[in-house]
């Protein structure tokens, strides 16, 4: 830290040139090596009448004269090293201007602004001091979380919970760079700050009780931390037994809630052609949204004959229907009949504001994720929908603000299916209806452009796929410039945070997750008493 | 300079304490020339020397030094053929000391009194017959704070070879310095800027800093 205070008061250099699109060129300090400076690192800019509060966005090197890279010094001497050093060779650095920070009592009460315009010639550009990282991206309180520090700081780099979970937001990154980590923190996160119910389709069962490091030591999830507030589904019980996780809720699904829409969306997975995903409305109508699916794995040889002659199927079709139908038999949470409403039950906890994790258990893949996952969030938005609706007349109080966290996003919304899936719309509508999406994804190229357009915030680990980085920072004001930050992530815990809930994109170092200080951070200490005095309570209870 | 000319060349700065050792003879804006009290006892070339005068001292750089006779038309003649040694020449001839004499010149690189100094040109000439002394190492250390003069001195128009003498004045100037390498370095970077369009002529007046 000492360093780091001493450092605050190193001027870096001045600025030279530039505009405010490309951003400004500044001239390294005879005094400061380039190999100090690093991509992603935060620089304030003192103006003549802003502060001005920037990224550094490229170093480079410099010459004054193009023939002393021809005929290069003799650096060999250290004498002429340290001359030539700083003047006849010098470093420069892209700074990326964001925001400025005024001087007068107006525009502190303002905030930081985003910045129109650029500093005057030589201004002085010192690295960022903590108090700056503070003055942007606020401290910790009711409504911002501390998701990390930025590079080689240690000030907390907040993210405006409320800001965030106004809008669907998305979290991208290589396999292994932390996905599911940095997800975890947010939807902690969500839940501390009481911003909004999340309810997570939990693909690989790693959220909910207890997930692994890629070291492979485990690390708690959120039932773990916050008992009292948040449930785990199951569609697979046996799994979660095993893994001796206490399940509130097993979540069966009657045939009679899978409608015609769902086949189709599973066509790829289900290996159906575009003419058998036709015929499911065609017998949908024939036989009633709710029994179709009964009704057709029901039929036997005769009947199905005669189905096809009646309808004007084609035998093919109907075969490559039936092949695929009778791919959902292997699914144990799909049964003829439910017991129980599933939609009602999550909507029952969500509405109490208890957060859902369903896991998937050994049904992790992606039809049996596909299916599941857009099936309930149909009914729920559906719901959703209508509360809104009454609220807008008056009859009831809004709801809470519903978030749901998807993962392999480009499954879902991809351009194909985006249209036609219930995440394309949410993803479209954003918060008209109080639901907003966490989508996960490490392809998003694969994403539907205008679904990644309405993303408020990414939150995006390490890239390098050409594509994947264009489609993350689509629409984004200094793109280049963040690409090449993006690019240079390293592989664990740093990713770069832009959009709604944070005044400028910053990289951060992502916060400790899975050491016991880390959970005590976030508020386990009190679950644990709290754990501790229910069991005293039972202890009376007996005794 | 080898360390042994340096050390000398230090303990007469330091010796020389403002010592008075010639007197202005010729004087331009941008330079003059003094004639040494004693023959072939003029300051080393570079050194810092200054002379007295209004609004300010004139302070300069030597940048050339000359033993000539003192008439014209009269050339020096060699005379040792039959002698032992150098010096009996003079004591067989004590009029030779008389006959010859040391000039120097000196490239005007800033004026002012006390500590307050202007490293460019002074409004008016040295003062003919004005007294020139050599400056005490405070004097030059303090001097050389500010390298302005540099510019002064790397760009003049002289017949000897400008950044030998931009060279001899810094390594002399370097010694006056608590740590002459940090000096040379911060004189090296400033000249860097000066010459930033032409980095051959930098590259070789930085190999004579050392």
């Amino acid at each position: 830290m000492t360093s780091q205070s001493s450092e605050e008061q190193t001027p870096l250099g001045v600025v030279v040139s530039g505009s405010l699109t490309r951003g400004v060129e500044v001239r390294l300090d005879v005094s400061v090596s380039v190999e100090d400076m690093a991509v992603g690192r935060y620089v304030a800019i003192e103006g003549t009448k802003h502060r001005f509060f920037g990224m550094i966005t490229d170093v480079s090197l410099e010459t004054i004269d193009p023939r002393l890279a021809i005929t290069p010094p003799d650096v060999s001497d250290p004498f002429i090293a340290q001359v030539i050093t700083g003047t006849a060779t010098y470093g420069k650095l892209r700074v990326l201007p964001m925001l400025t920070i005024g001087g007068d009592a107006a525009s502190i009460l303002e905030g930081p602004q985003p910045a129109k315009t650029v500093p005057a010639h030589f201004s002085g550009v010192k690295l960022a001091s903590q108090r700056d990282v503070e003055i942007v991206f606020g401290a910790e309180d009711e409504k911002r979380f501390y998701v990390g520090t930025p590079l080689d700081m240690e000030t907390k780099v907040c993210l405006n919970i409320a800001e965030f979970v106004k809008r669907s937001n998305g979290v991208f990154g290589k396999s292994g760079t932390g996905k599911t980590f940095l997800t975890r923190l947010l939807l902690v996160g969500m839940l501390q700050k009481n911003a909004a119910v999340s309810l997570v389709f939990d693909m690989h069962s790693e959220y909910g009780w207890e997930g692994k490091t890629e070291k492979g030591y485990k690390v708690k999830g959120l039932k773990q931390l916050f008992p009292s507030k948040v449930a785990i589904f199951t569609l697979d019980e046996e799994s979660s037994k095993r893994r001796k996780v206490s399940t509130d809720v097993v979540v069966r699904i009657g045939y009679d809630e899978i409608e015609p829409e769902d086949v189709e969306l599973l066509r790829q997975t289900l290996n159906l052609t575009e003419a058998s995903a036709q015929t499911v409305y065609q017998l949908a109508r024939e036989f009633g949204d709710r029994k179709w699916l009964e009704t057709v794995l029901n039929l036997n040889e005769d009947d199905g004959k005669q189905l096809i002659s009646r309808l004007n199927i084609h035998d093919s079709t109907y075969r490559n229907l039936r092949r695929g139908l009778e791919n959902l038999r292997r699914f144990s949470f799909l049964v003829p009949r439910a017991r129980e409403n599933s939609v009602q039950r999550i909507l029952e906890y969500l509405d109490r504001g208890i957060n859902v994790i369903l896991e998937f258990g050994k049904f992790d893949d992606f039809a049996a994720y596909i299916l599941v996952a857009n099936l309930l969030s149909r009914r729920i938005h559906a719901k959703y929908r209508e509360n809104a609706e009454r609220e807008m007349g008056g009859e009831v109080a809004p709801s809470r603000p519903l978030v749901i966290t998807i993962e392999e996003a480009h499954r879902f919304l991809n351009p194909e299916i985006s249209s036609r899936t219930i995440f394309g719309r949410i993803a479209r509508e954003m918060r008209k209806y109080n639901v907003t999406l966490l989508v996960i994804d490490q392809r998003p190229s694969g994403i539907d452009g205008e679904v990644m357009s309405q993303l408020g915030t990414k939150i995006t680990c390490l890239l390098d796929d050409e594509r994947d980085l264009d489609s993350v920072l689509t629409g984004t004001s200094g793109k280049s410039e963040l690409k090449s930050v993006l690019a240079k992530l390293e592989t664990k815990q740093q990713a770069l945070i832009f959009g709604h809930a944070v005044p400028m994109p910053v990289v951060i170092k992502t916060r400790e997750y899975g050491t016991a200080e880390s959970y005590k951070e976030l508020g386990f200490l009190e679950a644990a008493e709290l754990k501790k005095k229910t069991e005293k309570d039972i202890e009376d209870l007996w005794t | 300079m080898d360390t042994k000319e340096i050390k000398n060349q230090k303990s007469k700065v330091k010796d020389g304490y403002g010592s008075k050792i010639a007197e202005v003879i010729e004087a331009s804006s941008a330079e003059f020339t003094a004639q040494c009290y004693k023959l072939d006892q003029a300051p080393p070339l570079g050194s810092l020397v200054k002379t007295q005068d209004r609004p300010g001292d004139i302070y300069g750089v030597i940048y050339n030094v000359e033993t000539h006779s003192l008439e014209p038309g009269r050339r020096v003649v060699a005379r040792g053929q039959n002698l032992e040694a150098e010096e009996e020449i003079f004591t067989a001839n004590p009029q030779l000391s008389r006959l010859l004499t040391t000039d120097f010149r000196v490239l005007v690189v800033g004026y002012g009194e006390g500590k307050n100094w202007h490293q460019y040109l002074p409004p008016k000439p040295a003062s003919i017959h004005g007294f020139v002394y050599t400056c005490r190492l405070e004097e030059v250390s303090a001097f050389t704070q500010s390298l302005d003069f540099l510019s002064l001195l790397v760009n003049a128009k002289i017949p000897v070879p400008v950044d030998e003498v931009a060279g001899a004045c810094l390594r002399y100037a370097s010694q006056a310095h608590g740590d002459p390498n940090a000096f040379l370095v911060k004189a090296g970077k400033e000249l860097a800027g000066i010459m930033s369009n032409d980095v051959n002529r930098l590259n070789s007046l930085l190999k004579r800093l050392k």
